[in-house]
């Protein structure tokens, strides 16, 4: 049997990781006295984005379908509003509010499910309408900066630290460092494993990228394509809730301009892994490395110093546009081949 | 009952029948809090300008009835919307008002160079981002709100480079005079006015308006007949974007500045609301220029009404996205196929009662 | 119940708006028998297979299938799957993103301990599946890896291993080569020796005789009847599909056969071709002829067509269009050189549904004037009158929506739109696909006084005597590629050889 040969999706998928190793190599050389070599730069990486590393692997998912979620950004900054006033204001329970936050996830998931699947009406409409709600929701919530202070609980789950037995290095003060993550890390990574497995093992997985490659066909297979959909959007609003407490955990704040344009960063993670926007094709293996992508922009746009932080967002903009269009190139190579 | 059809039927119901509730819940809320029934109606003149909140909404709308104009030819030419139109307003006042203080000014009292090179300058970036919207969509294929979002999140930041992260004010009466008032009536009223006026003379004299819904309906069938379909649809997101250069020129002068973060903020939302309010699908294809028009106007009389209720302004999306959902889905085929299986069965039972 | 029966439909009746797609039709299929399923175009048998497979509801009418008590009715594609009933259609309705493994199991994967997809045994189970049909291929490559043909016999071989009672075959064989038809052949006789029962839907005649054991004969929706393969040889067959009419269709054609000189040349091509669907052909076209293209379904007669229109731009080769070279990268080039196309797909490349009669049928002329000379609205309504009335189009008003008007109405209001353009050289590519009888025989007179206006026209039909009755040339087409030209004795006799190749006219 012949090994399976690279085509243009594969392609694209080893164009995002050698940018991304290109990208980290080049960091670490430009900046090497700012401590960009160190392990722990990689970790911080990992840390500061692991909400949008949930929240990635939900958007892969609907992406896969051909479909698209633009609320995320708000779901997460609602979801952070409520587990703040939560904890802060009506005192309530660390654990609880998780437990609420994943229901309401679903809950809203379910309804931009509904609309999407059994009404048909566009993906782009409903969630950016589901945007603007969750963001105006987060104001009902509360319109101040709430800080999370007061319970024990989670702020002690934020501040937990999991060492990592090698890359410890001793500081300019003669300190010796331990690289470490926190718990968010954890979190996004068995979010991300368990996200992998599905796509690949289970007959709801395997359905998405049905859909994505022909939803009439999917349809005349015998699979419920409503459903599938349905079951989609719920998964990404759910996985983003749980984005959205690990968002929590890193800012142990919330307020309503929290985790603006963060749909933005998931959708070109997910696009700068190989996903394509007309679906069917895509791994959350890839989108992971979108994250990476995009972490280390921010990352280098910070530790220069001098570089305003629009330009993170408009260099992630500009790699998202590269993509797109040439995943639009590829398309018309296809096109013309057949 | 079949007169109650012809009404909900016609063309203009929608936009009108809601610009009717907002206008009732005003005169509800002036009687309940005794003041005179019909405030909303009430035009006075004070200062020597027009005063009263009819002329406010007319007035705040403007930015929302330009951008509903590009809007309109983007839905139907494209079958998607133009998310980036807020942002790409910021923009244009951006670099309307930086052209005009000058690079890393954050003040200034005198112009830097002649008014209408700035204001020119800004409309003509915002019609450069239009065209990159429109290329990416009608050249690559690619859908319409995936394109739009790459300046939906790259503009503002564009914004605040060209501004050096600052907010720049222009103090300087001409500038203020575009979003202040000509004479006694407000200026944006007037550039709405005449926006409006010229994309109907436009679609009225030539064939422009036949080619965009063919365009939209039926895209491979247009090309057949003859028509660009390409060249279309990029036009309709050029003039998008000059929609919204306009747009954020007029934004920028009303506050005599160039706030990248809020200008334009959530007005993507506003200008998809007022064509989705004014009958048209937005599924693409047919399209109704005045119902977008007036759709716009109830939409800023949705806000105002609002802010008047005490709603403040970051709690308003909810209610706008609410009204987003209930119109798409009363426009949703397989509801219309629900509805319309039930009044079956209505009138089944009925005649069955009868017989 | 008849022990022997498997399927039987009693009274079918369905409408489209307009039209009544099916009238009261019974249809009964027996254990181990092939029964084709036979009509025109617009007959009712696709509309006959979605109602049995729950993609379109019927109105009146009861199934009843072999094991189930009581009248069935299928949902879904599932729902039918679920009562045994499979179906293969004429488009490949499966996932090019998907390895062919998984098109052949997705819905119903094996299954490991853990209730996860076992890749392995479905892997392994898909070669030996693949292996059976005596196909050697890797099964772990996406679809899109392989052959159209292929991906067919890949989607019969997924239906064929779902455990069926019923296999429905709708147009398998449009895009196999002769030696696939036969493996699909033998793969449906052992079928048959199991006890499937097989509808097979089919335009091509041989191969209704070569492996069929009953027909049933539909027209305008309604049933002809069933007959065992012997009761029904060829000619009759065709008479039955095409009702008493046959008769009043020929002889419309005057027979002095015309001569063109160079100077009536009106369309030159030499060496056009576009990649991947029609490789480099001459052809040559004069005043006040029809020039017939014919050839299997995907046999490239469209997309020559289409080449020469700018439809699908010319990749090699030179056209010259009344003695001058032309340069064509778009259709409006054409139509400025006083081309039209009317393209086979109706719905998807002709109609703009949403549009009025009016506005569909100035169009054309429109584009051709360009976007700053707008045609007067008074000019508008003389032309859409004047074609409503000079085609009989049935419509309530000219400003109905096109969609509202049933497909033949549809057609004559795109051929209206390109009659309005006044042009030398019009493509009518299947101008006469599901529309009734009366109609067709309109638009093949309509074909003949453009032709004496002296029009050149390209006329394609999948039905060849409609195309004998109206070509005064033909061009034959195989597998992309313009095999032949044929211009003396036009006969069904000579035009099917040169179709199916091995010999005459190469």
């Amino acid at each position: 049997m012949k090994g399976k040969k690279i085509n243009s999706n594969t392609l694209l998928l080893l164009i995002t990781i050698a940018l991304f190793f290109v990208m980290y190599i080049a960091g670490c050389v430009v900046y090497a006295n700012k401590g960009f070599t160190h392990l722990q730069t990689f970790l911080n990486v990992l840390i500061n984005n692991a909400g949008l590393l949930c929240v990635a692997c939900g958007m892969t998912c609907v992406m896969l379908t051909g479909g698209i979620d633009i609320s995320v950004g708000s779901l997460i900054a609602m979801d952070c509003m409520f587990l703040a006033v939560g904890m802060e204001r009506w005192g309530m329970s660390a654990p609880l509010l998780c437990l609420l936050v994943l229901v309401i996830g679903l809950v809203f998931g379910a309804v931009q499910g509904f609309c999407i699947g059994y009404l048909e009406i566009q993906p782009f409409i409903v969630t950016m309408a589901g945007m603007f709600f969750a963001r105006g929701m987060t104001a009902v919530i509360s319109t101040d900066q709430v800080s999370i202070s007061s319970n024990q609980f989670f702020v002690n789950l934020a501040n937990m630290k999991f060492q990592i037995p090698f890359g410890a290095y001793t500081n300019s003060k003669g300190v010796l460092q331990i690289p470490f993550v926190r718990i968010t890390v954890l979190i996004a990574l068995v979010v991300l494993v368990v996200v992998f497995l599905m796509l690949r093992y289970t007959k709801f997985g395997r359905s998405l990228y049905a859909v994505g490659g022909n939803e009439q066909s999917a349809t005349m297979m015998g699979l419920d394509v409503k459903r599938t959909k349905l079951k989609a959007y719920m998964l990404s609003s759910f996985l983003c809730s749980i984005g959205g407490i690990c968002y929590c955990l890193n800012t142990m704040s919330g307020s309503v301009q929290q985790a603006l344009g963060l749909e933005m960063d998931a959708i070109s993670s997910a696009v700068i892994g190989g996903t394509l926007l007309t679906g069917g094709v895509g791994n959350v293996i890839g989108s992971f490395f979108g994250v990476l992508i995009n972490g280390t922009i921010s990352t280098l746009v910070k530790t220069n110093g001098k570089l305003l932080s629009s330009w993170s967002n408009i260099a992630v903009a500009a790699l998202l546009c590269f993509f797109i269009v040439l995943q639009s190139i590829f398309a018309k190579i296809k096109e013309s081949k057949k | 009952m079949s007169n109650v059809k012809k009404i909900t039927g016609m063309r203009l119901f929608l936009p009108i029948f809601c610009m009717v509730l907002v206008m009732a819940v005003n005169i509800l809320y002036d009687v309940a809090s005794g003041n005179f029934a019909l405030n909303f109606f009430t035009i006075s003149i004070r200062n020597g300008v027009l005063y009263g909140r009819l002329i406010d909404i007319l007035n705040r709308g403007s930015e929302i009835a330009i951008l509903a104009i590009g809007m309109t030819l983007v839905v139907s030419a494209s079958a998607g919307t133009d998310i980036s139109v807020g942002s790409v307003m910021s923009l244009a006042a951006s670099f309307c008002c930086m052209l005009l203080a000058g690079y890393g000014v954050s003040s200034t009292t005198d112009l830097a160079m002649p008014l209408i090179a700035g204001v020119l300058g800004g409309i003509l970036l915002a019609c450069v981002c239009g065209a990159f919207n429109g290329f990416l969509v009608a050249y690559l294929n690619v859908q319409p709100m995936v394109a739009t979002l790459i300046l939906y999140s790259a503009a503002r930041a564009i914004g605040l480079l060209l501004c050096n992260n600052l907010i720049v004010y222009v103090r300087e009466d001409s500038f203020k005079t575009i979003g202040g008032y000509l004479g006694f009536i407000p200026t944006p009223i007037v550039i709405a006015a005449v926006c409006v006026v010229i994309v109907a003379v436009i679609l009225k004299k030539t064939a422009l308006g036949l080619y965009i819904q063919s365009v939209g309906i039926n895209k491979r069938a247009s090309r057949i007949a003859g028509l660009n379909s390409s060249r279309i649809i990029f036009l309709c997101y050029v003039v998008c974007g000059l929609g919204a250069g306009i747009a954020g020129v007029v934004a920028a002068s009303r506050i005599s500045s160039a706030d990248s973060n809020n200008i334009g903020l959530n007005y993507e939302l506003d200008a998809i609301l007022s064509v989705a309010l004014g009958g048209n699908s937005l599924g693409g294809g047919k399209f109704n220029l005045a119902g977008s028009i007036i759709g716009a106007y109830t939409i800023q009389a949705i806000t105002t009404t609002l802010y008047a209720l005490g709603v403040s302004s970051d709690v308003a999306p909810v209610y706008k996205a609410i009204i987003v959902i209930i119109i798409v889905t009363i426009q949703a085929p397989p509801f219309k196929a629900y509805m319309k299986k039930r009044s079956a069965k209505k009138a089944l039972a009925k005649g069955g009662a009868a017989a | 119940m008849d022990n022997n029966v498997v399927l039987t439909m009693r009274g079918i009746t369905m409408t489209f708006p307009g039209v009544k797609a099916l009238d009261g039709v019974d249809f009964t299929l027996r254990k181990g028998e092939i029964h084709a399923l036979m009509g025109e175009n617009g007959a009712g048998k696709s509309t006959l297979i979605k109602c049995l497979t729950g993609i379109n509801a019927f109105e009146a009418g009861e199934i009843h299938v072999d094991g189930i008590n009581g009248p069935v009715v299928n949902h879904s594609t599932l729902d039918a799957q679920k009562k045994g009933i499979s179906t293969v259609y004429q488009e490949v309705n499966l996932c090019p993103n998907l390895s062919v493994a998984e098109n052949l199991f997705i819905g119903r994967e094996p299954k490991t301990k853990l209730g996860t997809i076992d890749w392995k045994a479905m892997v392994k189970r898909s070669e030996q599946i693949m292996k059976d049909l005596d196909m050697n291929i890797d099964v772990t490559q996406n679809l899109e890896e392989y052959s159209l043909a292929l991906q067919q016999m890949i989607a019969i071989a997924r239906a064929v291993d779902m455990d069926c009672k019923v296999l429905i075959l709708d147009e398998p064989t449009s895009s196999l080569d002769d030696h696939e038809v036969e493996k699909l052949f033998k793969l449906m006789n052992q079928l048959k020796d199991k006890g499937v029962g097989i509808i097979f839907v089919t335009h091509f005649l041989e191969q209704v005789y070569a492996v069929c054991d009953r027909i049933t004969v539909l027209r305008n929706g309604q049933l002809v009847g069933e007959y065992p393969i012997a009761d029904l040889p060829r000619v009759k067959l065709v008479a039955a599909m095409m009702g008493k009419d046959f008769d009043d269709l020929a002889a419309i054609k005057s027979e002095e056969s015309p001569t063109f000189t160079d100077a009536d040349l009106l369309i030159d091509a030499k060496g056009l071709s576009h990649k991947g669907t029609i490789k480099p052909f001459d052809l040559q076209i004069h005043k006040g002829e029809v020039v017939g293209l014919t050839g299997l379904l995907g046999s490239g007669r469209s997309e020559l067509a289409r080449v020469i229109y700018g439809a699908d731009k010319n990749q090699t080769g030179t056209l010259k269009v009344k003695g001058t070279e032309a340069k064509i990268g778009a259709p409006i080039d054409a139509m400025n050189l006083g081309m039209g196309l009317l393209p086979d797909d109706r719905k998807a490349e002709g109609i703009i549904g949403d549009l009025s009669v009016r506005e569909n049928i100035i169009l054309a002329l429109q584009a051709k004037r360009g976007i700053f000379k707008l045609l007067p609205m008074k000019e508008q309504i003389e032309l859409a009158d004047k074609y409503i009335e000079m085609l009989q189009i049935k419509t309530a008003s000219r400003e109905t929506l096109i969609k509202q008007l049933s497909g033949g109405n549809q057609q004559k209001v795109i051929l209206a739109r390109w009659l309005a353009t006044d042009p030398d050289f019009l493509i009518l590519d299947e101008p006469t696909r599901g529309i009734d009888v009366g109609t067709k025989t309109e638009i093949q007179k309509l074909v003949l006084k453009l032709a004496k206006e002296g029009k050149g026209l390209i006329f394609i039909s999948s039905e060849i005597e409609e195309m004998l009755r109206t070509c005064t040339k033909m061009a034959v087409l195989r597998d992309g590629q313009k095999v032949g030209e044929i211009t003396e004795s036009l006969t069904q006799e000579t035009v099917m050889k040169a179709i199916a190749g091995g010999g005459a006219n190469e």
